[in-house]
């Protein structure tokens, strides 16, 4: 059974991530997506596992949620506050939404796993480094290098000035 | 450990069902990359929440490998974003059609 801390985490998390796509200030939103990515984080902790739990905490919550905040100031002011979305598509979001929640959900609840607790001690997270530098090292490279290319990219790609208005073609 | 397995996994399902409820409805780009943002998270929770039942620290080792691609994707993401909103002065992905081959 769920404790509190639990519940009060998931309603937490579902909650600002519902927020986060519905309120209509995309500045509000993104401070609601940062209120899922902590409690995301919350649940880390909840899994005994601090190591990832904080590693969250810094890159979501602190770099990349921080990037997106600076990119909606970027955006025009009627722009912000603009609900842009399809009215059609509505029903069918929100349906497509309770069908995968409801398949997947009955899915879990169907198979073994809800009868699978543990009582074991939590992983060391000195086995995560381990694990790093051992069995994933070229992986671990590879990261590297595709983050840093990744980023150059984008670095390059948001300093082109050849690119001006009006050059739409419609 | 009072928590079960299956009370993860169900959040992680109903944070999956959010995030593809904002990528159907929304055409604000921002908000789509909310949406995947979201549906990346929901992934990390399983990862982490199997690997802390199983208990095996591969769970943990692939969040972490998965947080670290994330970032490098909402960069990406994001200064496509920028670039879209100088040449189009706007962030409705109906406008960005032109963009197709």
């Amino acid at each position: 059974m769920a404790d509190a801390i639990f519940l009060a985490l998931s309603v937490i998390t579902i909650g600002s991530a519902i927020a986060a796509l519905e309120l209509r200030s995309l500045i509000y939103g993104s401070i609601a997506l940062m209120g899922t990515l902590g409690g995301i984080a919350g649940f880390f902790f909840l899994l005994d596992s601090p190591f990832v739990a904080l590693f969250q905490l810094a890159v979501y919550v602190g770099s990349i949620a921080v990037l997106i905040l600076f990119t909606v100031m970027l955006v025009k002011r009627e722009l912000i506050f603009k609900k842009i979305e399809d009215k059609r598509r509505k029903f069918a979001g929100i349906g497509l939404m309770l069908v995968t929640m409801i398949a997947l959900g009955s899915v879990f609840l169907d198979s073994g796993i809800k009868t699978i607790t543990t009582d074991e001690p939590p992983v060391d997270f000195r086995d995560i480094g381990t694990d790093f530098v051992t069995y994933y090292w070229p992986a671990l490279i590879l990261m590297g290098l595709i983050l840093a290319g990744s980023v150059t990219g984008a670095l390059v790609l948001a300093k082109r000035e050849d690119v001006e208005n009006d050059q739409r073609t419609s | 450990m009072t928590n079960e397995l299956v009370d993860f996994a169900l959040v992680s399902v109903a944070l999956l069902g959010i995030g593809i409820y904002g990528l159907a409805v929304k055409r604000n780009f921002i908000r789509m990359l909310f949406a995947v943002e979201i549906i990346i998270n929901a992934a990390n929770l399983n990862l982490v929440a199997f690997g802390r039942f199983l208990p095996h620290s591969g769970g943990q080792t692939l969040a972490l490998f998965s947080i670290a691609i994330a970032a490098a994707e909402v960069a990406v993401g994001l200064s496509l974003i920028i670039v879209a909103y100088r040449m189009y002065q706007n962030v409705d992905i109906a406008d960005f059609r032109s963009l197709k081959g």
